[in-house]
């Protein structure tokens, strides 16, 4: 009898790239469906556009590069960036911005080097990061958290708002629009408020801006799923927010009036979804366990640091696209200890 | 004293792995049947390399009758080892035959096709071995063709000789069996304990150690039990039996040693450079057969597994049995059959054939299923996860030397510590993108193998081409030298016929041919035949001078001609 040859291992294979790549999908949804709980039907919109453009713009580098469109489209991996890159843009970004920042992640960032596994930067966030210097205005305009707003806009009107920037009669964008707990702790900390006056504040929880901190939550829990199911280690989210909550906890004790308490950090902005999904994008992240120590913790410096001194309220993305160049290096000098070497017996 | 459970439970430190993989073990399909003796084959392929080291040479031919346990091969130089007719019969042919070979290329096999009836060569006798000269007792095992049966079907022999200055002081006995599928180092544990604790007895006798630890993975409780209960009536109190986790790779020499002592084999060295020795349990049994019995290394344990086989089980079966015979007595195929392994399913490789016969190294043929061993779909592109370091037991960045094996960068892969990969196959196991990653790095060994053999081979024919070179120019100085030296010399001579001789030159000439003339007259009395140039008429010797002039003009000529092709005239032995 004749038989087919192949090399080992002749194993069934546990991991799968677009299993993986689901598993973060699922894990994302909790989160989303908070943000949109609390920031309204824009952030669907925003998410379902960013995946249109995302998965086009991938299937049409696909073509121009000669492979099938369904290839890499199957993987998942350019709905994860889509998401992910939605999930940071304000509700009402107008709608060809959120396309272009998803054409650019998948096209510029990803594509032009090499597609999946080949990007140095991450795709979402440099996606974000070209709009965010490009568009300063409607890339901060955020709306108020629904438990403190006044106003709520239904779907329709959302899509209107998205479209054509018409708001419904007797709306004006001033009345809608609310500062990011981020940029108003800083911009009132310039005018030299103390952080227990800045506080008293309806926006603000137990932790951090109201309904930011919950979607943080739920975003927390995503990241708990991918770890359970091994999608991630607890290397980078622990570094990440380690990092960020060392630097906010060493201020904070020098001068609790002008350095928000350490928690604020964590639960105000995206530094859940940064621990959990942005840094950990393999691709473009450290590769060695140390060398992710290192990598998570430097973004929870930066963070901080940009934060606190940099000129935008908001530093998830320049901290991990920092350290994205930086990643290489960090591989290289945190090389593990091969079995066997250094350890010579003395004869 | 210490009581012996404490010994075995308490006294030793396990270290875990770096890395490796929780596989589902699957040894319960076939661990379950007792162990069967196989039915003698019409037919046996004993190919002359089942060992590492050269291939054994036949003594037989085609045509002979053999006896079982009869020497049919001798072995090679020092890492070699003796075959053995594992049963009666008459040696059909000598001839190439696919061998059980990652490569599936033939091998010359010595073919045997046997008779039935069995009949025994006469066998040494059985030795006692505490008594024995160790000399003796190494020679017999080397005689019996015993080899590792652990996989590298290395000598055992060689691996029982201690080097003067090894200072050998533990034996680390391998009964971990990591790789999924296999249970014949469990099912030999399970009903051949006595057997194999004798021969580990008779390993440590040789060798000389202090400490003997046994590990065996927690997944063979049966054998565990059965292993303490053997060594406890043989009162062998001292062998440590060592439960383990179960871990793939475990096994592996470096891995178990480690789990066993913390210590780590030097990169590129073996045990003996820390003062271990690791032996099987299965080489163990086979030494007891040697020693003990005088039996050769004829036959082995072999799990026969697999969705595709009707009955998996564990078969004793002779060396050289054709697969094909071993799965019909494990029930035969069933219609799931669809890939045939030899080995455990993490660093078997498949066999194209089921006419391919085992080998001393075979421990398993796992008749796979599709469910089993799918058939892997397109490698993805790397996505850098970092899974295959996690999972690698060595410790090494697999996707790092994915990159430079790809790109055939061989030496930046050597950077990475490429040739301590012990291809065990855990990376490309977890790599999400169903990357070959082994595979690639068998390919950068063996390429860069290759490239150090040419560059080696290259470096050689440099040193021969500028040895040469230096030759040739040495010759045409010396040639040119002398020329140098035969033009002064005429010139001298030319100034010395114009009359300005000196008179010492006059006078040595002179006292020369004074000399010559007393020869001549010496040997003339002697009765010395005359030559026929002697006492020449003046006409005669005219023509003689002529002739001599026209030579020696033939000869300049030629000369000239030398030097207009020098390479041609050098390529000859100097002439001066």
């Amino acid at each position: 009898m004749q038989f087919p040859t192949l090399t080992s291992p002749h194993t069934e294979r546990p991991n799968q790239v677009d299993q993986t790549m689901l598993m973060v999908v699922l894990a994302l949804i909790p989160g989303a469906l908070a943000m949109i709980w609390y920031f309204g039907w824009g952030i669907l919109i925003n998410l379902v556009l960013a995946a249109i453009a995302a998965l086009l713009s991938e299937a049409m580098a696909q073509k121009l590069r000669g492979r099938p469109a369904f290839g890499t489209l199957r993987d998942l991996s350019a709905l994860v960036t889509a998401m992910l890159f939605a999930l940071a843009l304000p509700p009402l970004l107008p709608w060809w911005l959120t396309v272009l920042g998803a054409a650019f992640a998948i096209l510029v960032v990803k594509e032009m080097y090499g597609g999946i596994g080949y990007n140095p930067f991450n795709p979402a966030m440099a996606g974000y990061v070209l709009l965010l210097i490009s568009y300063p205005v409607p890339m901060t305009t955020w709306l108020a958290p629904s438990v403190i707003a006044e106003h709520s806009l239904s779907f329709g009107q959302t899509l209107t708002a998205i479209f054509t920037r018409a708001l419904p009669a007797g709306l004006s964008w001033d009345a809608l629009t609310s500062a990011t707990p981020l940029d108003s702790m800083r911009t009132q900390l310039d005018m030299n408020y103390t952080v227990t006056e800045i506080r008293e504040s309806p926006l603000w929880g137990a932790f951090g801006g109201r309904g930011w901190e919950w979607a943080g939550n739920w975003f927390l829990l995503g990241g708990l799923f991918l770890l359970w199911r091994r999608v991630i280690t607890w290397h980078i989210p622990a570094a990440v927010l380690g990092g960020l909550l060392a630097m906010a906890t060493v201020f904070f004790l020098v001068d609790p009036d002008t350095h928000p308490f350490p928690l604020f950090h964590i639960f105000s902005g995206g530094a859940i979804l940064c621990a959990f999904f942005i840094a950990t994008d393999p691709v473009t992240a450290s590769t060695t366990q140390k060398g992710q120590l290192i990598y998570g913790a430097l973004i929870g410096i930066f963070i901080y640091i940009i934060r606190s001194w940099g000129g935008y309220p908001e530093a998830v993305a320049f901290a991990v696209l920092l350290m994205n160049m930086a990643a290489p290096t960090i591989d290289h000098y945190t090389q593990p200890r091969v079995f066997g070497h250094g350890r010579l017996s003395d004869d | 004293m210490l009581n012996i459970a404490a010994t075995d439970a308490s006294a030793r430190k396990i270290h875990p792995l770096p890395g490796g993989l929780h596989l589902p073990d699957n040894k319960h399909q076939s661990s379950v049947r007792p162990i069967m003796q196989a039915a003698l084959p019409k037919r046996l392929i004993i190919p002359l390399r089942q060992h590492a080291g050269n291939p054994a040479e036949p003594l037989v031919k085609a045509g002979d009758p053999v006896l079982k346990g009869q020497k049919i091969a001798q072995g090679e130089g020092l890492i070699s080892a003796p075959l053995h007719a594992p049963s009666s019969g008459v040696v059909s042919a000598i001839q190439s035959l696919p061998a059980p070979h990652p490569s599936g290329l033939s091998e010359p096999c010595v073919v045997i096709e046997t008779d039935g009836e069995e009949r025994w060569a006469e066998l040494p006798a059985p030795m006692d071995y505490r008594q024995a000269n160790p000399a003796a007792i190494l020679e017999r095992v080397r005689a019996a063709g015993v080899v590792g049966l652990g996989g590298a079907a290395f000598p055992a022999s060689v691996k029982l000789s201690p080097r003067p200055g090894d200072g050998l002081h533990t034996l680390i006995i391998n009964g971990a069996e990591c790789e999924p599928y296999i249970t014949c180092d469990d099912l030999l544990m399970r009903e051949r304990a006595a057997k194999v604790l004798a021969g580990i007895d008779i390993i440590r006798t040789l060798l000389q150690v202090e400490k003997t630890i046994i590990g065996i993975e927690d997944n063979k409780i049966e054998a565990i039990a059965a292993m303490r209960t053997a060594r406890d009536l043989a009162g062998y109190e001292a062998m440590e039996i060592v439960v383990i986790p179960t871990r793939y790779p475990s096994g592996g020499e470096k891995q178990l040693i480690y789990i066993l002592t913390g210590e780590e084999i030097p990169s590129g060295g073996i045990p003996a450079q820390i003062g271990m020795v690791c032996h099987n349990v299965g080489t163990a049994a086979a030494v007891a057969d040697a020693v003990l019995e005088g039996k050769p290394l004829i036959s082995r344990l072999i799990t026969i597994t697999g969705e595709g086989v009707a009955e998996p089980r564990n078969l004793e079966a002779l060396m050289g049995s054709p697969v094909a015979d071993l799965i019909a007595q494990a029930g035969g195929y069933t219609p799931k059959a669809n890939k045939l392994i030899l080995g455990g399913p993490m660093m078997g490789y498949t066999l194209f054939s089921d006419e391919i016969p085992i080998a001393k190294a075979t421990n398993c043929i796992l008749a796979a299923s599709t469910a089993e061993a799918p058939d892997p779909g397109p490698a993805l592109a790397c996505i850098r996860c970092g899974r295959c370091a996690e999972a690698c037991p060595m410790s090494l960045l697999p996707q790092q030397l994915y990159w430079h094996s790809r790109a055939k960068a061989l030496g930046k892969a050597c950077d990475y510590n490429l040739f301590d990969c012990i291809e065990c196959g855990c990376c490309s196991h977890v790599c999400p993108s169903h990357i070959p990653l082994v595979q690639y790095f068998r390919f950068a060994k063996s390429e860069h193998r290759r490239e150090e053999a040419e560059k080696r081979k290259a470096e050689l024919a440099k040193r021969r081409h500028d040895a040469r070179q230096e030759r040739l120019e040495r010759l045409e100085r010396e040639k040119k030298e002398a020329m140098r030296k035969k033009q002064e010399a005429m010139k001298a001579k030319k100034t010395a016929a114009g009359g300005d001789a000196g008179d010492a030159k006059q006078a040595a000439i002179a006292a020369a041919a004074k000399r010559a003339a007393a020869k001549k007259a010496e040997r003339a009395t002697q009765g010395e035949a005359p030559k026929n140039t002697q006492g020449l008429s003046a006409a005669q010797q005219r023509q003689i001078d002529e002739a001599e002039a026209r030579r020696a003009q033939a000869r300049k000529t030629a000369h000239s001609e030398d030097r207009a092709r020098p390479a041609a005239a050098t390529e000859s032995p100097p002439q001066d």
